[in-house]
């Protein structure tokens, strides 16, 4: 079965900085992947090739087999088919959180409106948001925001979820509530690639683990072996300023 | 504890009618020293009847008013026509396709150009050279021809409010809206736009308080509005008060409008 998410040999490269230097990857239906590595390492950059927010110099990313870097294919066309959801929520400031929900499915798919509605709120009140609906995201904590953003992607049914570091941007007594959404996501079979600065949690929800070091994956595997018995020594001197800081 | 409360606030009271007693003292006074001033000077008696004449107010304002409606036509129309085409100049300055190249160069041709010609000068040239180039269909009506040259000098102006309007939108904001699988059309209208545009209504709307004014520039190709008027009723009185007759009639659009800013203004910054 071929996977979801399929990366082969991507580079990319700001000017003459290289940020990815030949990526390979595959996230497998149902399967978590999560990047984990130094602030720019290429986590994001990665994510964001994936989605064509930015263009990839070499390789290719494929969507459920096929390839969608190629020019010919239309960017929007394939975004539909994913959710992204960013570190800054970015959340649409002048539109409440049911509209923000609601504008994809409705302008991009071309759903029904009420069906869209209906949807949403359906989402809202799973993930404890329904009493919030009629507000403007800046009446929201920060963990509510992320979680309306996190909704607004799902309410494309999309393929996959690429989430990056979704918490980096929360207060920490506010991490728990995102995190405890995305368990939920796993739990229910959602196909998920994730960059995240929390290890316990990539250790948790994670089916595998890529450790990033300065464009390249050095080490990859299952969370228990890349945790306890990382071999490459990069993973190791990461791990362990990660534990200095005490964010192990 | 409680009587140090009250003498707190007795003290704020205090405070506050102190306050408004100096400043109604302060501005009677201004106003005494100016007229005093102004009635001291030794053309006064004559400036008096030249300028504040109740007579000449009272004959000429009836005309004056008439003329000012044709201010007011126009000014209603051509705010109209900047609005629109104005957001399509800055909508082209902001695309991004290659193939638009040609018509992106035209847009800030167009904005520098007009927005650096005294809009006066503009009136002149649109006045009397439309209708010297003689081809057929040439429009030869001066309200309509004062009209363009004003659109045409307002719509730079107001194409770059809106530009900075929509520069002003993060583009993370752009980010999200593709992300979610809008194309960069829909991005633009649905969630760049709208938010744009909110942000530069205060802007406009001081542009809009100039154009109310130079609508009077139209004057010079010969249309009897407000201000052409009250210079045919001076020139044949001797008497300059329908000029100020006139001056009179633009406050009464001019100052609301300004109040209008205030108050949208204050409401964006609470929101």
């Amino acid at each position: 079965m071929s996977a979801v998410i399929e990366v082969r040999g991507v580079t990319k490269a700001y000017g003459d900085k290289p940020v990815l230097r030949g990526i390979d990857l595959a996230v497998h239906e149902h399967q978590a992947v999560a990047l984990i590595g130094a602030s720019g390492s290429g986590k994001s950059t990665l994510l964001r090739c994936i989605d064509l927010l930015d263009e990839i110099d070499d390789g290719d990313v494929l969507l459920d087999g096929e390839v969608v870097t190629d020019p010919s294919v239309r960017p929007d066309r394939v975004r539909r088919r994913l959710g992204m959801v960013f570190q800054g929520y970015n959340l649409f400031p002048h539109l409440t959180v049911l509209e923000n929900v609601v504008l994809a499915p409705v302008r991009a798919h071309r759903r029904d409106r009420e069906e869209a509605r209906a949807h949403a709120l359906e989402l809202l009140d799973r993930f404890g948001l329904a009493d919030r609906a009629g507000d403007r995201p800046d009446r929201l904590s920060g963990g509510q925001q992320q979680r309306v953003a996190i909704v607004r992607a799902l309410a494309t049914r999309p393929r996959a979820l690429l989430l990056d570091e979704v918490t980096s941007a929360l207060d920490p007594e506010l991490v728990g509530e995102v995190l405890a959404l995305v368990r939920d996501l796993k739990a229910d079979g959602m196909t998920m690639l994730l960059a995240t600065h929390e290890m316990s949690f990539a250790a948790e929800v994670a089916d595998e683990i890529c450790f990033l070091h300065e464009g390249l994956i050095v080490e990859r595997g299952a969370p228990e072996q890349l945790f306890e018995a990382p071999e490459r020594e990069e993973t190791r001197r990461f791990l362990r300023r990660l534990l200095d800081a005490k964010r192990l | 504890m409680d009587d140090r409360r009250a003498a707190r606030a007795a003290a704020k009271r205090r405070r506050a009618r102190r306050g408004a007693a100096t400043a109604t003292v302060s501005t009677v006074l201004a106003v005494v020293l100016v007229v005093w001033l102004v009635g001291s000077t030794p053309g006064w008696p004559d400036v008096r009847e030249t300028f504040f004449s109740w007579e000449a107010f009272r004959t000429s304002f009836p005309d004056v008013l008439s003329g000012f409606w044709l201010d007011v036509k126009l000014f209603v129309i051509v705010e109209l026509c900047v609005l629109v085409l104005g957001l399509v100049v800055a909508l082209v300055r902001t695309t991004r396709s290659p193939a638009l190249f040609p018509l992106r160069a035209f847009a800030a041709a167009y904005v520098d150009v007009f927005r650096g010609i005294p809009v006066i000068l503009l009136v002149y040239l649109v006045g009397f050279g439309v209708p010297a180039l003689a081809f057929e269909g040439a429009p030869s009506d001066p309200v309509l021809l004062g009209g363009i040259a004003l659109t045409v000098s307002y719509t730079a102006y107001v194409a770059e409010v809106y530009r900075a309007g929509i520069d002003s939108v993060h583009a993370s904001q752009r980010q999200a809206a593709l992300a979610v699988g809008l194309t960069e059309g829909q991005a633009l209208r649905f969630v760049i736009l709208p938010q744009a545009v909110r942000r530069v209504v205060p802007p406009l709307l001081n542009d809009f308080i100039s154009l109310q004014k130079d609508v009077a520039l139209v004057a010079i190709l010969g249309p009897l509005e407000a201000f052409r008027v009250a210079q045919i009723e001076a020139a044949s009185t001797f008497n300059y008060t329908p000029l100020l007759a006139a001056a009179l009639l633009y406050l009464c659009v001019t100052i609301p409008m300004a109040r209008l800013v205030d108050v949208v203004q204050r409401r964006s910054r609470a929101a």
